[in-house]
């Protein structure tokens, strides 16, 4: 396994007055797409969200490519080279395609020629540039939100359930677009219920429930073992093929 | 008669049609709508005379109301912000600015030409602006961040804010009203000409075509910054989803500061040309006006900048008319408009936020 990118140490995350995470152990390997898979209301999307900032960590630790980044504020997060797409893919629907583009671009103007790579990974954003991001489908705008954490280089990209609601061949584009992503080498934590998806792409895989990782490790291994399947998460592959 | 010019009848709207136009255009550019019908209206209950002359004055109060409001709109639609203390600032660039014309710089005020007033009435603009700025700087560190996200705590804590600054220009400036001369080349009106057909010996006074003028150069300035700008896609991607504009790695807190400082700003210049226009200042001038900005931000659609001018223009032109035609309704012409709008569009003429 490669060095990890990102490391989480014992983390633990409230909302309210409820605990959602209880002492998350997990480490992201770089230059790999790991997958983080579980059940509904495990405590993914929090973890996410933990990572970013977004969430207050109420005890454990998180590290970014040597530094600490637990408890920073989320911008800082994000200038430190981390992206974030959430489930609702939060776009800004209001703003055209073009300046959804022009503001993820923190360092500046966007670079030419990476916008053209973004095209080819998301043709119909080229088609809608002007037009206004919420009247976009709903692949599309999940495009966008992809093709905004990638506008410029980042060194990880965290990205939560992208197949979710869209029709299958829009997931084959996404997958498309991340098989690209990996190709370069891309760091990636992915959120994901699609094992299908998620067994195709990842190279890694963790495994949570009520708030813990209870299995990590290649997701060759996972794919290729239905009882494992069947114990983490209720489901074999084969059923789901 | 050649019928090739003539319109085939299958071609011709037929009055359904006119009707299924006029109610799309109603629907999607209400506050075109409103306000064609607001100045189309009265043009036929007046001399034209009387109509343009109302029109233009009620443009330009219109105009200073905008220039007042749209620092509360854009705090409110980006922030969250109810800042009930937004008038104080109004008054507070008022008295900056009067500080200005009628002490500081009163010499220049004074002179008969135009270019040696400007060097008074620019620099009391430009301070007005700063000492508004500068407090509201200080009021949002002090005031409002604590209350960030709590409505009911916010309208406490604004309405004694604005207690506390009116108190201190009663400190500052004393209790008493406080003259403020126009500067000598903006008193009187312009006058056109008797042998003008329709318009001919309509007056209007110099000072409401200059408000007019800088109220419109506001306009387009602002809209210039929010469309064009990046600072423009951060304010509007801010007041949709904060949380996401700092997941882009900007940092909202130092966003809101800004937008809370430039609104300030903006009270304290619509402050002190308000000044100028009434001649006479008192430190409760910002509540008496907060009415109409409050029922500006409404009408308009919080948080929206469009609105906000649309809305201010309507009510300083109804303010107008109302007055002249049935001026014992004049009172309730503006909570009136607002009631008929939001029975209309509860989301005001052009809404941002979702209500």
């Amino acid at each position: 396994m490669a060095e990890p990118m990102l490391t989480l140490s014992g983390i633990r995350a409230d909302i309210d007055q409820y605990h959602i995470l209880h002492g998350v152990d997990l480490q992201v390997p770089q230059g790999e797409l790991t997958v983080l898979l579980g059940r509904n209301g495990a405590g993914k999307s929090t973890t996410l969200r933990t990572i970013m900032g977004l969430t207050r960590v109420t005890a454990g630790g998180i590290r970014f490519g040597g530094d600490d980044i637990t408890g920073m504020p989320t911008p800082q997060i994000a200038r430190k080279g981390i992206a974030f797409v959430p489930e609702s893919m939060g776009i800004f629907g209001l703003l055209t395609v073009r300046e959804n583009m022009v503001l993820a671009a923190i360092n500046g103007p966007i670079d030419p020629a990476r916008l053209e790579w973004v095209f080819t990974l998301f043709p119909p954003l080229k088609t809608f540039w002007d037009r206004s991001a919420g009247n976009l489908s709903g692949g599309q705008k999940q495009m966008l939100a992809i093709a905004r954490a990638i506008i410029e280089p980042r060194e990880l990209l965290l990205v939560d359930e992208p197949t979710k609601g869209l029709a299958p061949a829009i997931i084959n584009d996404l997958a498309g677009a991340f098989e690209e992503l990996k190709g370069q080498r891309a760091t990636i934590l992915l959120v994901e219920q699609n094992f299908n998806f998620s067994s195709r792409l990842g190279q890694s895989v963790a495994v949570m429930d009520d708030g813990r990782i209870i299995h990590s490790g290649s997701m060759a291994d996972l794919a290729g073992d239905e009882a494992l399947q069947q114990h983490l998460l209720g489901l074999s592959l084969g059923a789901h093929q | 008669m050649s019928t090739q010019n003539q319109i085939p009848d299958e071609d011709r709207p037929s009055p359904a049609g006119w009707r299924v136009q006029l109610t799309r255009f109603r629907e999607q550019k209400p506050h075109l709508f409103l306000l064609l019908f607001m100045v189309l209206i009265p043009a036929f209950l007046m001399p034209p005379v009387t109509w343009l002359t109302l029109t233009i004055s009620g443009l330009a109060m219109g105009l200073m109301l905008f220039i007042m409001a749209s620092g509360m709109t854009l705090t409110f639609g980006l922030m969250g912000v109810l800042n009930l203390g937004h008038g104080a600032f109004i008054s507070l660039g008022a008295f900056a600015g009067a500080t200005v014309v009628a002490f500081w710089l009163g010499d220049y005020a004074g002179s008969s030409s135009m270019l040696v007033n400007m060097a008074a009435i620019i620099p009391a603009l430009v301070f007005a602006m700063a000492v508004a700025g500068l407090v509201g700087l200080v009021f949002e560190r002090l005031v409002i961040r604590p209350v960030y996200g709590d409505h009911l705590k916010q309208i406490l804590v604004t309405v004694g804010g604005s207690i506390i600054l009116m108190e201190l220009i009663h400190v500052i400036w004393g209790p008493n009203e406080i003259p403020v001369p126009r500067p000598d080349s903006l008193r009187g009106a312009v006058i056109v000409a008797d042998t003008v057909p329709l318009i001919g010996g309509m007056a209007v006074e110099k000072y409401r075509l200059v408000a007019v003028v800088l109220g419109l150069a506001v306009y387009g300035l602002m809209i210039w910054v929010i469309d064009r700008t990046r600072v423009g896609i951060l304010i509007r991607a801010g007041v949709e989803n904060t949380e996401m504009v700092e997941v882009q790695g900007y940092r909202i807190r130092l966003l809101f500061l800004a937008v809370f400082v430039a609104g300030s700003a903006l009270a304290g210049l619509g402050g002190a040309m308000w000044a100028m226009y009434q001649e006479i200042i008192t430190a409760h001038m910002g509540d008496t006006l907060m009415i109409s900005v409050i029922v500006v931000i409404i009408l308009g659609g919080l948080g929206s900048i469009r609105g906000c001018f649309y809305g201010a223009i309507l009510v300083g032109l109804i303010n107008l008319y109302v007055g002249y035609l049935e001026p014992r309704l004049a009172a309730v012409t503006t909570v009136g408009l607002m009631m008929a709008v939001l029975m209309w569009r509860p989301q005001g003429l052009i809404p941002v936020i979702k209500v």
